[in-house]
This record gives C-alpha cells, structure tokens and sequence, in this order.
C-alpha cells in the first residue's frame, strides 16, 4: 500500500485534537475510534493501524490510543 | 400507496396566468409581516355582492375576491397600496367624493359602487391625461399583449383625448438598453412608481429614484446613471412591477409575448426560488418569479430570472462521447454504445482492481430523484459504498454539526421566520451575493428594526447598505472563527444571560454541565481569545449581550463557517450558543445554514454521502440497512465508502480508477486542482455526465450528456428543508433523462433498475426515508412545496423544527475547543487568503458564464487592502502573482478597504483564474470538507501569466481541439 500516510496521520490528529476538551485520555481516544470507524473507510484505517504498528512514534498518545480501540472495534487484522 | 399518475395530469404541467388582487393580503405575505394571526373578518357588500374578507383589507382587494376588478395602475398586489395613479376611485354610500379603492381599508356593514356613471368619467378624464403624454404605437410594441396601460384604456372607455400631443412630452426620451436583460424606455413611463417601490420593497437595493416633481418627474437609476452602471442589481423586479413596455425583458421584444406557463424550480441556489417559465410552444420566453412561491414570495434575483440562456448555448453537447485516453480524440456515439462502453469499462477495472476500485459522486445540481438513483446505482450495483456529494466541499459539516448536537442534519426554520427575528447574526456567509433572494427579506426584517451581527473577515453589503447598518461587525481573522463563536458563549454563562429554564427543559444536562464547565474556562473568554480573533473583547461582549437578550436571536450562516478545519466545530458552536439562549424551537430564532446549491440539502437527505442511507442513517444500523436490503433486492456493504478527497488519495495511491461523476466540476471547484488533477489523470475511466464539456471531463473517458433543470421533472429541496416540484418545460436536448441515463448503466453493470418516470422514484424514496413518508407528486401538485419532515399522508410538513423537543431527544452541548488551523500566516506565506461568490456568477460559473450575465463579472478579482499593496508595489487594476505552498497563480488586483490588511479575498468563477491551485489540502477534521477559507499566500506584482496558466491554456486548446473535430462529425 502506498497510502499517503503523512496525510492521515494529521487528518487522524486533527480529529483527536478537535475531540479533546479534557484530559482523560481514555475518554477522547474512545470518542476518536468511534469517529474513524464511523466514518473512514477500512482502507484507510487499516493503513493508519499500520503506522501504529510500524512506526508508533508518529502518534500522538491519544491518537496511539484510539488505534489500540480501533482494532478492539472492529477485530480487524493489524496488517 | 397512492399513486400520482402524473402523466394524465395535464394541471401538473400548464398553469394559468396569475391572479393580481391590486394590494397585498391584509395578514400579508407571510414575508412581510412574520405570519401574524389571523385578523377578525369584516363584512361589506360590493356591487351588490356580500363579502367577508379579513379586517384591514383594501376596498380594492375586496372588491377582486368579490369578483370585480377595479381599474387601477400604480396599483399591485406585490407592492403596497401607493395612490398615486387616481383610477381606482370607488363610490362608498354615505362617505363624500370617490376614494381611491387601495388605499381604503373595508370597514364593517361598507356598501362599495366599483362602477357608477361619474366614476366611468373621473376615470377616462385620467386616462385621457395618461395618454396624451404616451406613444400610440401600441400594435408594434413588446408589450402589445401584456400592458396594464392599454388594459385600462380599453376598461374605461377611453376615445379621444381632447388635449392632443403637440404640447410638451416625454416621447423623445432615449431608450437605455445598457443592462443585459431588459431595457428601459422612458418614453413609455407613466410615473406610477411601481418600479422605484419594487426596487425598495421587494428588492431593498434602492437603485431608482423619481427625479424631479410634477410634470418634470422622472425614473432614474441612482445618479441618472445608465442601467449597468448603476446600483442596479438586475433582480427584475421592476421589470415584473412596470405596467407599461418601460422596464420590460429583451427576451419578450425579440421573441414577443408568451402563451402558456409552468411552474418551477430555480437550479441556481440553495433559497430554490419558485418560477413561472413562460413558454412559446416549446420555446422558453422568459422566467417569472411565481406570486405564489413559498420560498421567494414572487421575488427573483439575476441568476433566476434571466441567466438560463446557458440552456440553450451552443456548448451544449447533446450526443454521448467515448475515448479511449484523454490524449484521444472525442468519438460520438449513440447512447446504447455509450452506456454499454461505460459499464464494460467499470466492470473490468473491478474484475482487475476489486469492487472497492470505482465509485460515483452526486450533484447537488440534481434533482433528488436523479441523485438517489445515483447513489443506489453505487450501493447496489457498484456493491460498495464509495457514494459522495459536493455536499461534501461545502456543507457537510452543517450535516454533522446539527446532527449531533440537535439531532437532525438541516436547518430549523423556513426563511420566513426572519420576519419575526429580533436579532440577526449573520456568520460567514454573504446572502446579498450568494442568496439573495433571501437577502431581500432579511433586509426588509433589518429596516423594520432587528438588531444585526455581522461574523465576518471582510466588510459584506449587509455591514452598511441603504436603510441597514448593523450594530456590530465582528470582523475577525480567517480561521478564528471558533474562537470567537466560544467568546461569545463564554460572555452568555459568564454574565448571566443563559435560558436556564429552556436547557433544563430541553437539553442534556450532563453534557451541558461538561460544556459549561468548558466554555467557562478563562482560555474561552473574548480577552483571552481577542489575540486569535483580532476582535476586541468589548466588542465580543456587546454583541453576545444583544443576541443573548434579543428576545428573538436567529443565526444564519454560509460556507465562511464550514469551509474550515474547524467547520464541523464551529457549526455545534452555533448551535451550542442558541441552545444556551434558548433560540431554537419557535418563529424567529433558529440555527439556519445558506445552502449553496439548488439541492444541496436534498442531495444530502438522499444518502448521498459514503457512510450513510437516505435520511442520514448511518450503515451500521442494521434495521435500516435490512429495509434497503429487502427494496433493492441486494446484500449492502456495512462499511463506510470513500469521501471524495479520500477517492482523490486513492486514485494517486493505484487503489481507486473509475469515477461516475454527475454534474460536479472537481476540476475547477475543489481545492488543491493539481492534486487533482493528479487524481482524475490516475484513474482509467472517469464518466462525466453534464451539461458541458467542463473541466472535469477534460480528464474524462465517457461523457453523458445531461439534463438543464428545464428539461426534467424531479424535485428540489432547498434550505429551508421545502421540497419543490422541478417540471419539464423543454425535452432533453440529448433524447434521455438523466435518471434514466443512470437506470440504464445500472442495468447494463447487471443491477436491474427500472422507473417509469420521477415520480415512482419519489415514491420509492418516500417507503424507505421516514422524513419523506407521505411525500408523493401529487401531494405536491397540491400543496406547491412540502417541508420535510413530512411523517404521514395527512402532514402538510413541518415549517419550523425541534418545536417541542429536539429530534435528538435533548439537546446535546459538544465542547468545542479551539484549535487553530495549520494554515497560518508566516514569512513565506505572510497573508492569508480567503474565498468567496458574486451575485451574477454562480460557482465554477459553468452556467453563468453562459450567459449575457458576463457583463457583471467578467474575471475574478483579488480584492487586496490598500496597506499591503502599496508595500508591494501593487496598483488597482495591476496583475499579482499569488502563491501558496499548494501552487501558484496570477489575479488582476483589486485595491480595497473591504479586506483588513493580511486579508485577501478572490472569488472562482472562472476556471483560468486559478484561485483552487492556490487552496491546499487542509481540510474539516470531522468531515474532510476542505478549508477554502483560509490559505496562507503571498503575493507580488508580475507581468505575466503563472506557469500553471500557461498549462491550462495549453490544455484547455488541446482538449478543445479533440472536441471540436468530433463535435463537427456530429
């Protein structure tokens, strides 16, 4: 996959960063996984999960999170 | 399920002329009055007739309802009582002289006489005297046919006139013919003021004066300047007011007058005003706003009432296309081949890239009949959910904003519950340009009184225009708006002002708790925020304090709100504050997005967006997903699809390669255009069904020919929720209707797909779409419109929303923290750019630049403050050369105080403008709607084109070329 993965990971922080108004982190990254699996595609979660795989560093704790949820959610392979 | 059996009704289609009743109902147009109550009824006998007819009624309006038409010339029902011309004198039992009939209100047990001996003699003496000073050239005239003047000579009599015509006159006076759609011929004036009153009234722009007094008196546009120099905003409402051949269409002196009607739907905005099209045979006339018309009150603007010639333009294609690249010429052929070409075509890029490989996109141009065969196509037979509307690049995140905080994904009111507003706060949208039929009524609210806020980065009309100034304009940094839209709920918790009574009652508390905790937070406050804004915090205060106590707050707002990284934020901030004022729920208040489109609102009910089904139901809910199942015959996919951006990423990435796209210019109308450009060169087949060979299809494989709106019957529905009736006025110029150019590719891709005309559709959609249940044809031949939601057959619709509780059940406050954009202002890119429409072109200006409108606006401008340009050696008039970290274009400059110095501002209707190779691709983060508001630039004085000017010109005559060979086979 040659996914653009620069733009989703800040598309993916964009919405973390608009979804935490405190700071419990638990709270937000649930709120994040909700909205990507309500609203992204599966291609592009997929490739978001492979960065938190590969390259976790790239995300932000919340957003770290919320892919760990996002997994849990959907029981979708992480690669 | 009752069916409409529209094909045998011939009244669905022909309508008669409309009824003019001389003065405006007693409890008015809605419009101009706010719906009042209805008054006590007064009885008076007329010519012998007993009539009971609503207290403050003219004798004049009683006089027609009682079937006796008074004679009368100044006199009309769309304007109020004036008096001025003296024919509608009427004798009144025990009351001295003949009062004129319009100005005279019945009162109870009144006898009227409309006709008596005297009276037929008053009358024809003033007749007489009209005549004397008019040109008798009445068999050669336009308005042979159609002339209330010629009317009355005949109703009174008139046989001579005993004064001759050798005195002095007005008959020599020369015709201006400067404006593009009407002319002017003074010599044909009666001086009824019938024009000077529309202009004031109907219109608010207050371009016509009378100059001079008595016999010297005259109509002028503003300073006696000529029609298309002056303020004149071409709405036509002096055109449809004007008794005589003086203001009348250059369409009826060239074409002569019209000999039948039909009612319809404007394609242009999102106010979806109603129109009479007035037809010769099979040949349009002219465009009349229709009296009767529930969203425009028999208004118009530009757009809709004169700008349709693109109908009709010689760049219409009217023969499908295939090629094999873009690099190939275009080949005609006939639709059987071109849909077969077009499904082989789609299926094996499936069979080698997988089902997720193609996908389509919706127009919010379309009718939601031709928009839900489009989505269901991709639903069913695509077998994906890659399904997107231009909803997308404007209004989107108004659909998740509402939804989530009240419940439901549109607007609260219907537009005429601003006459009942106390307080206006209009947020970054321009109504005077971009709806302004709906402008027109906000205006006459603002002249009755309302209080107006302005959110806006730059200096709108509405800031001071004639008879309106608002109390404050909170002229803000572009990319603010968050920040200030908390200031100002910050300033209603912290003085006090909330509706304690109304979020006890109707709203979540828990989340309001949460919220208030949030908005309370000193970060929130105007001073902390002034910095970000660039509004002074006395200024955020005073304005959150009058809306907050305006009794009536209503808040409007446009794309400036959700064309933001933030947009989806923003909009549950606005509703968050009428929330915490308790301004939702009744006449006057209301959360109200502009919609830009004709049918943006529709196409987004229809289920146009990739994650949910019509009536904004997401996937994921398994009952609503089983009901489509059962109708459509098929097994739905449960994940969400690509949005639009998303199918742009895709494409660059290999993953995405056929795109059916109707009537949607990506090319010129969404941000980043090399990107995609990019994107549309990536993919193996691109379907572009429309009107023209746009920019789009220059990267397109297959075209379609489309449908303008006066070759279809559908519906529209237009911001205010009101479904409106499209019908066919004209034939498809291409032989095909556009949804049944969809049925038929569904059909030939192996999903079978059949209607026999819009309305089963309709019907179809109203089984599946709880807000649509009861909607049918025929309930809209009888009612005119229908505001969904409409929940049975017995509901006529639901003017204003959320009345008792929200739909949501409570409403739900949603912290809205401010994060500022990543598209910021710095040394490269110092100046931040922001985007917006005019009056007489309308988006990527496919149509409008079609049109005579073009001598409104004939290049895009950069409007640029005067402190920045002389810094950079810019003059008015000069080119600047504009960057970004996304592109590069070049604008002729436009020096003005209309943008605060680091703003500049420029509009896109023209696609060599450039103004999307300047936007990025920073976009909403709920929705991906992209930020065309805000983009840092810079900007330089050049003397030639950008580079990618040179391409678009060197690209556009390449294409022009492999379609003009084709074309000329044909």
């Amino acid at each position: 996959m040659t996914v653009d993965s620069a733009k989703l990971v800040r598309m993916a922080e964009q919405i973390a960063a608009n979804l935490a108004y405190t700071d419990d982190v638990p709270l937000v990254a649930a709120r994040v996984a909700d909205h990507l699996n309500r609203f992204w595609d599966p291609r592009m979660r997929h490739a978001l999960v492979e960065i938190a795989n590969g390259e976790a560093d790239r995300l932000s704790p919340v957003l770290k999170a919320a892919v760990a949820r996002l997994r849990g959610i959907i029981g979708e392979p992480a690669a | 399920m009752k069916r409409c059996k529209v094909r045998d009704m011939n009244l669905y289609y022909r309508v008669g002329a409309e009824r003019d009743l001389g003065t405006p109902a007693a409890n008015g147009n809605p419009a101009a009055n706010g719906g009042a109550g209805a008054a006590p009824t007064v009885n008076v006998r007329i010519d012998g007739r007993p009539i009971a007819v609503p207290e403050g009624t003219s004798v004049m309006r009683a006089a027609g309802l009682a079937g006796a038409s008074v004679p009368r010339l100044c006199a009309t029902e769309d304007l109020a009582a004036f008096g001025s011309c003296r024919l509608c004198l009427v004798a009144i039992e025990g009351r001295k002289g003949y009062p004129a009939s319009c100005t005279t209100l019945v009162e109870e047990g009144m006898v009227v006489h409309t006709q008596t001996p005297r009276l037929a003699e008053l009358r024809r003496n003033v007749m007489e005297l009209y005549i004397s000073d008019h040109p008798l050239d009445c068999l050669t005239c336009a308005a042979n046919g159609d002339c209330e003047l010629q009317d009355m000579a005949g109703a009174v009599g008139l046989r001579t006139v005993r004064y001759g015509y050798d005195g002095a006159h007005h008959l020599d006076k020369p015709k201006d013919e400067s404006a593009p759609y009407f002319s002017f011929d003074p010599a044909k004036c009666i001086v009824c003021s019938r024009c000077v009153r529309a202009c004031e009234e109907q219109q608010g722009t207050y371009a016509l004066t009378i100059n001079g007094r008595g016999f010297e008196s005259e109509v002028i546009a503003s300073q006696n300047e000529a029609f298309i120099d002056s303020e004149c905003v071409s709405c036509g409402a002096c055109v449809k007011a004007c008794p005589t051949a003086t203001l009348i269409e250059k369409s009826v002196i060239e074409q002569g007058q019209p000999e039948s009607a039909v009612v319809t739907t404007c394609a242009y905005c999102g106010v979806g005003c109603s129109f009479r099209a007035e037809m010769q045979g099979d040949q349009l006339v002219r465009m009349v706003p229709n009296r009767d018309g529930h969203a425009n009150h028999g208004h118009s603007c530009v757009k809709g009432r004169f700008a349709f010639g693109y109908a009709t333009h010689g760049d219409r294609i009217t023969t499908p296309l295939v090629r094999n690249s873009i690099e190939d010429e275009w080949r005609p052929v006939g639709w059987d081949e071109a849909i077969r070409t077009a499904a082989e075509r789609l299926k094996a890029i499936q069979a080698r890239y997988g089902r997720k490989s193609i996908g389509g996109v919706t127009s919010s141009r379309c009718t939601n009949e031709e928009v839900y065969v489009v989505q269901k196509f991709i639903r069913a037979a695509a077998g994906n959910n890659n399904v997107d509307t231009c909803a997308r690049v404007c209004h989107s995140p108004t659909g998740y904003g509402l939804k989530t905080t009240l419940g439901e994904s549109s607007g609260t009111q219907n537009f005429d519950s601003v006459m009942q507003a106390d307080v206006i706060v209009v947020i970054g949208a321009n109504p005077t340009e971009a709806h302004p039929v709906f402008a027109s009524a906000m205006k006459r609210r603002l002249r009755q009184g309302a209080g107006l806020i302005v959110v806006d980065p730059r200096a709108i009309d509405l800031v001071q225009s004639p008879h309106v100034r608002a109390d404050h304009h909170l002229q803000l940094k572009p990319g603010a708006n968050v920040a200030i839209i908390n200031a100002l709920a910050h300033t209603v918790i912290d003085e006090g002002l909330e509706d304690e009574a109304f979020i006890r009652a109707r709203c979540d508390m828990a989340a309001y708790r949460i919220w208030r905790a949030f908005i309370s937070e000193a970060r929130n406050s105007p001073e902390a925020t002034a910095e970000a804004t660039g509004v002074p915090a006395a200024q955020v205060r005073a304005a959150a304090r009058l809306y907050a106590q305006a009794g009536n707050g209503a808040i409007y707002y446009g794309l400036g709100v959700t064309e933001h990284s933030q947009g989806s934020t923003m909009v549950m901030g606005i509703a968050n504050l009428a929330m915490a004022t308790g301004n939702l729920g009744r006449p006057g208040v209301g959360v109200n997005p502009l919609r830009g489109q004709n049918n943006v609102q529709g196409a987004c009910d229809m289920g146009s967006f990739p994650h949910e089904l019509a009536g904004y139901r997401h996937l994921s809910d398994e009952s609503t997903r089983r009901l489509f199942e059962a109708e459509w015959q098929v097994a739905l996919d449960v994940e969400p699809g690509y949005r639009i951006p998303n199918m742009f990423d895709a494409a660059i990435d290999g993953e995405f390669k056929g795109l059916y796209v109707q009537g949607e210019d990506f090319a010129q109308s969404d941000p980043d255009t090399q990107h995609v450009y990019a994107a549309l060169s990536a993919m193996e087949c691109v379907i572009v069904q429309d009107l023209f060979l746009n920019e789009t299809a220059k990267f397109a494989h297959i075209f379609l020919p489309g449908c303008s709106f006066l070759e279809k019957d559908g519906t529209f529905t237009n911001a205010e929720r009101r479904i409106s009736p499209v019908r066919k006025v004209i034939d498809p110029l291409a032989g095909m209707d556009e949804w049944d150019i969809t049925c038929r590719l569904s059909t030939a891709m192996g999903y079978q797909m059949h209607y026999a005309h819009p309305s089963e559709i309709m019907d179809e959609i109203a089984r599946l779409t709880p807000t649509f249940r009861g909607v049918s044809y025929a309930k809209l031949a009888e009612l005119g419109s229908i505001q969904w939601p409409c929940r049975d057959e017995a509901s006529a619709g639901t003017p204003l929303m959320h009345v008792d509780q929200f739909v949501r059940g409570k409403g739900y406050f949603a912290p809205t923290p401010y994060v500022p954009t990543e598209e910021r202002a710095n040394a490269r890119y110092p100046l931040l750019l922001t985007t917006g429409r005019v009056l007489s072109q309308y988006n990527v200006g496919a149509q409008t630049r079609r049109t005579d409108t073009v001598a409104y606006h004939s290049e895009d401008q950069l409007e640029i403050h005067p402190a920045d340009a002389e810094v950079r050696g810019i003059v008015d008039g000069s080119w600047v050369g504009l960057k970004s970290r996304a592109g590069e274009t070049v604008l002729r400059a436009a020096v003005t105080e209309r943008v605060l110095p680091g703003v500049l501002y420029t509009t896109f209707h023209h696609p060599e403008s450039g103004a999307n190779v300047i936007t990025t691709d920073n976009s909403d983060w709920a929705t991906n709607c992209p930020e065309y508001k805000v983009t840092a630039v810079q900007a330089y004085p050049v003397s030639k084109p950008s580079q990618w000017q040179e391409m678009f010109r060197r690209f556009t005559a390449t294409q022009q070329q492999l379609s003009e060979q084709a074309l000329s086979e044909v």
